[in-house]
């Protein structure tokens, strides 16, 4: 199905093709409002431009001003009907910051065993309720009857682990509702967010979590709650993971190219995960030490390299351009932080110096289209605003805590160029180690399996965050808050990943109450359209220069290539702040543009 | 013959997070499964609508909304997520929209379809607190001007079937209170369940007619006036920041979900998530409500007293009957016969 005719369009030569206007509005099994814009040619097989909108604006750093502080975790956590938990977690880890409090080393395991639950609810009611139709027999037969003939042929190298003898078997199993193994994720999602809020009392938006520690109380049986749950999620996984490969790696081989669906540039982000009470204090001024003890490492890839693994350059590296988006430029508005703690100049584009001025107003892909604001880093060594992707949280994740090869905890071990994931024995299966490797590419296959990985990863994290709370517990200390008091003027800053990625909140007080607070969700990070440069936003970007392997012609075109690529992203625009393929009336003819990652024209 | 199918159109394009969708998906009492595959008697069959776990995208899910619009899908429940903003304070653009206006080409606004949905459907149903009051993106000094759905078309609407709007409040809800309303709706459309009984908050009654503390097995430490100093203690939370004495909500008595998890009942203050007044007249949340130091105060002397007899008399029932022992006389009180 791939490019047959390879046709150099320059628009000087004056090359011309048809390009088929189609949209996807509202996207559907995703978060939120989502709408993605797309040029495809047909006669090249491949999407030559796409853009990206979201149609919903609520503003939180609107009317978060002037609140107390104390208020933050409870107020940003309703920012995403699926993640709140993780901006509740990421206010709390900023004001601590902000109130200068420790909590007891108690209260981090328990709050580390409900982040890793909900890793373990998210991703897989995403991986197999949400994305998993896009791989389903009814959707494979649908859009490629081909691969779905091939499939049937086709014996899942993995049968005798998860008993699905073909291919063609586990698509079946995924089929919404009827299919087996999309039956068993839903009832997954259900006991692990049990697991979570025996932990944080209540899911998504969490009751037990605050300032200085937890309101759980930590029994004995708290935790064998917890684990018997756990256990049963890990014998899952060792199916799961398996299956996982079975059905990806068939992708590549029933499609050649299929690597190139959803591929863009290797610029991945993680601001890290799980916090070591040993070690982190909240201290702006040791982030640079707690942050690299995370037991998943922040840190920032380019092209494969890791460039940093320190949160205070991740920190003051963020930028939030505007460009396409319905906003006023603040330029003119206050400066509030100059100087971090460290003394380092603090960026007018900062988070910390942000004022978010809303502007609705018509929708226009040549001007402003989006609610979705454009965060960049800003790459020190080469002056690029880097439009970085977390590529739905789990690839990020695993990728910079592979290279950076810090974290070892038994159960995960970071070796430099994989991630080792070792699980106990469970009801169906023995000891099973399971190793993610850097993959080649950073595209829809990959950010897909990954998911799969970082499901067991948290898992076996959590098995060590479970027994480090037991011996607290046994040991008596079951102190889980430390009291303490709001400062008239500080800054906070907190870094945490959300199930997507990269998460941070960055919060002023003056005279006790919040003079300015953001949150910059991974969402904003990969739906963002193009910027004041003209850099596309990632979701743009992966989209563009998409090959088309769908069989159906613009009549009956699904666009399921496109909506693999989107979807691998894991979009959750409440986070972030729209696709939609019409019936392609619109056919006009233009200079196609250079495939791959080009700057549009028109930005 | 085949029974009517009831449609279920969900709208979360209000200024939402999706956490009622999603919470949705956590029910076992009934499951979506249950509603969506026909496992319970009585129960018409139901097609959702619903963009968070739809087959269908795009276009092809917004049909659904323009046969609706036209009034071509009889009966369908026009469930709601997120707030109401108010669209007529600027002077273009749109807070929040969902799919396409195919005059203009521009999003079509969430306000635009409810206009459209709300006179054809049999019922209209807000999932969540942002959907029934405004919630939390209605907020002191929100930008938006949001709203529930009850203030956008008025307290007093009913749907053509006659049908009050139903709110289950919550945020997000708990799971099966919003499956649970939602299956009484469908037996209601099946001609087998009576008028759902409402509270002026327009709450289903059996679900939000007794407070968080009337449910709250803490209870018990408030009557003795044991109060928590510190977050992770077992006692009662009030002076910590708990409104539960005054909010309307199932959740400690329920559970979060299979009867595990809650709020102040697992030491989560209750900052009144469920109620019209949410979230400003309960901010800041960890501070004492002002009721609850009266209270307290006034409980203190008796608290203390009870407290304190109950303990003597605990002490008493925590020792066994002096007949059971290993000695050679029965001492039970019966006479023995051998």
């Amino acid at each position: 199905m791939a490019t047959t005719e390879h046709r150099t369009t320059r628009a000087a030569a004056g090359g011309e093709s048809k390009l088929v206007e189609m949209a996807w509005d509202p996207i559907t099994r995703i978060v939120g409002s989502l709408g993605i814009y797309t040029k495809i040619d047909f006669e090249n097989r491949v999407v030559a431009e796409c853009h990206s909108t979201s149609s919903i604006f609520r503003g939180y750093s609107i009317f978060m001003k002037g609140k107390d502080p104390r208020d933050a975790h409870f107020i940003t956590s309703r920012i995403c009907g699926i993640c709140g938990d993780n901006h509740a977690t990421c206010a709390v880890y900023a004001q601590n910051m902000a109130f200068g409090v420790k909590p007891p080393p108690l209260a981090e395991w328990i709050i580390n065993l409900g982040e890793a639950a909900e890793y373990m609810f998210d991703h897989n009611i995403f991986q197999e309720n949400l994305v998993g139709v896009d791989f389903c027999e009814q959707m494979v037969r649908e859009t490629n009857p081909g691969v779905w003939e091939k499939a049937q042929k086709t014996p899942a190298p993995h049968a005798g682990i998860h008993g699905y003898r073909t291919i063609a078997d586990i698509m079946t199993a995924l089929n919404p509702f009827t299919g087996a193994i999309y039956r068993e994720a839903l009832a997954t999602s259900r006991y692990t967010r049990e697991m979570f809020i025996l932990m944080e009392g209540r899911h998504v938006h969490p009751s037990t979590l605050y300032p200085g520690g937890v309101g759980t109380v930590p029994t004995v049986q708290l935790f064998s709650d917890y684990m018997v749950r756990l256990m049963k999620y890990i014998d899952f996984m060792k199916k799961m993971v398996p299956l996982h490969d079975d059905l990806f790696n068939f992708f590549y081989e029933a499609l050649p190219g299929y690597e190139e669906v959803g591929r863009r540039r290797i610029l991945l982000g993680c601001w890290g995960s799980f916090q070591d009470p040993d070690h982190c204090d909240y201290q702006y001024r040791h982030m640079t030490d707690w942050g690299r003890r995370m037991f998943v490492t922040p840190g920032v890839v380019v092209d494969g390299e890791l460039v940093t693994t320190d949160l205070v350059e991740i920190n003051l590296g963020m930028r939030i351009l505007l460009g396409h988006s319905y906003y006023a430029d603040w330029e003119n508005e206050e400066r509030f932080v100059t100087h971090d703690p460290l003394g380092n100049p603090v960026d007018k584009r900062h988070p910390w110096n942000q004022t978010t001025i809303p502007k609705p107003q018509k929708r226009d892909f040549e001007h402003n289209y989006s609610w979705v604001m454009s965060p960049r880093w800003y790459d020190k060594r080469t002056g690029d605003h880097l439009a970085l992707d977390t590529g739905g949280g789990a690839i990020a994740r695993l990728w910079a805590t592979a290279l950076a090869g810090l974290v070892d905890i038994g159960y995960v071990k970071a070796t430099g160029h994989s991630v080792l994931i070792n699980l106990p024995r469970t009801a169906s299966f023995p000891e099973t180690t399971l190793e993610w490797q850097v993959p080649r590419w950073s595209n829809a296959i990959e950010r897909d399996r990954a998911r799969t990985y970082f499901q067991a990863y948290a898992a076996a994290a959590a098995l060590y965050f479970l027994e480090k709370a037991m011996a607290e517990v046994r040991a008596g200390r079951t102190t889980v808050w430390e009291p303490f008091k709001v400062p008239e003027e500080a800054i906070g800053c907190g870094f945490h990943e959300a199930v997507r990625g990269v998460l941070s909140h960055h919060v002023v007080i003056r005279d006790g109450k919040i003079a300015n607070y953001h949150p910059y969700p991974p969402t904003p990070w990969n739906a963002n359209p193009r910027d004041v440069y003209g850099t596309p936003g990632p979701y743009e970007d992966a989209v563009q220069g998409t090959p088309i392997f769908e069989e159906n012609g613009p009549d009956t075109f699904k666009g399921i290539d496109i909506m693999r690529a989107v979807r691998s992203f894991d979009p959750c625009l409440p986070c972030g702040v729209h696709m939609y393929v019409g019936n392609g009336r619109t056919v006009e003819v233009r200079h196609s543009p250079t495939y791959g990652a080009g700057s549009p024209a028109e930005a | 013959m085949p029974e009517p199918v009831v449609h279920v159109i969900w709208m979360n394009a209000g200024l939402s997070c999706d956490g009622d969708s999603v919470g949705l998906t956590a029910a076992t009492q009934p499951s979506v499964e249950d509603l969506a595959l026909g496992y319970l008697p009585g129960v018409p069959p139901v097609q959702f609508h619903w963009p968070l776990v739809d087959y269908q995208n795009g276009d092809e899910l917004m049909q659904w909304w323009w046969k609706a619009a036209r009034g071509e899908l009889d009966p369908f429940v026009l469930v709601m997520e997120g707030s109401i903003p108010n669209e007529r304070i600027h002077p273009e653009g749109y807070w929040a929209a969902m799919g396409n206006d195919p005059e203009t080409g521009q999003p079509m606004t969430t306000t635009a379809w409810i206009d459209r949905l709300a006179p054809k459907a049999w019922a209209v149903l807000a999932a969540g607190t942002c959907a029934a009051y405004g919630g939390i993106h209605a907020m002191a000094g929100n930008p938006t001007g949001a709203m529930g759905i009850a203030d956008y078309l008025g307290w007093n609407w009913r749907s053509k079937a006659g049908i009050p709007i139903v709110c289950v409040p919550g945020c997000p809800i708990q799971p099966d209170n919003l499956s649970e309303t939602l299956l009484y709706l469908l037996y209601q459309a099946a001609g087998a369940a009576p008028m759902i009984p409402l509270d002026a908050q327009l709450r289903p009654q059996w679900l939000f007619g007794r407070t968080v503390h009337e449910g709250c097995d803490r209870a018990g430490y408030y009557e003795q006036a044991d109060f928590a100093a510190t977050y992770g203690s077992p006692q009662c939370l009030v002076k910590l920041g708990c409104w539960g004495p005054v909010v309307n909500c199932n959740v400690p008595k329920r559970g979060w979900m299979g009867g595990i998890g809650g709020c102040p009942n697992v030491g989560g203050i209750c900052i009144g998530c469920t109620m019209p007044g949410f979230p400003d007249k309960f901010m800041p949340f960890m501070d004492e409500p002002p009721g609850g130091k009266m209270s307290s105060a006034a409980l203190g002397v008796y608290g203390r007293l009870i407290r304190s007899l109950r303990a003597v008399t605990n002490e008493t029932l925590n020792k066994e009957p002096s007949w059971r022992h290993t000695g050679p006389e029965l001492t039970t009180g019966y006479t023995a016969a051998w």
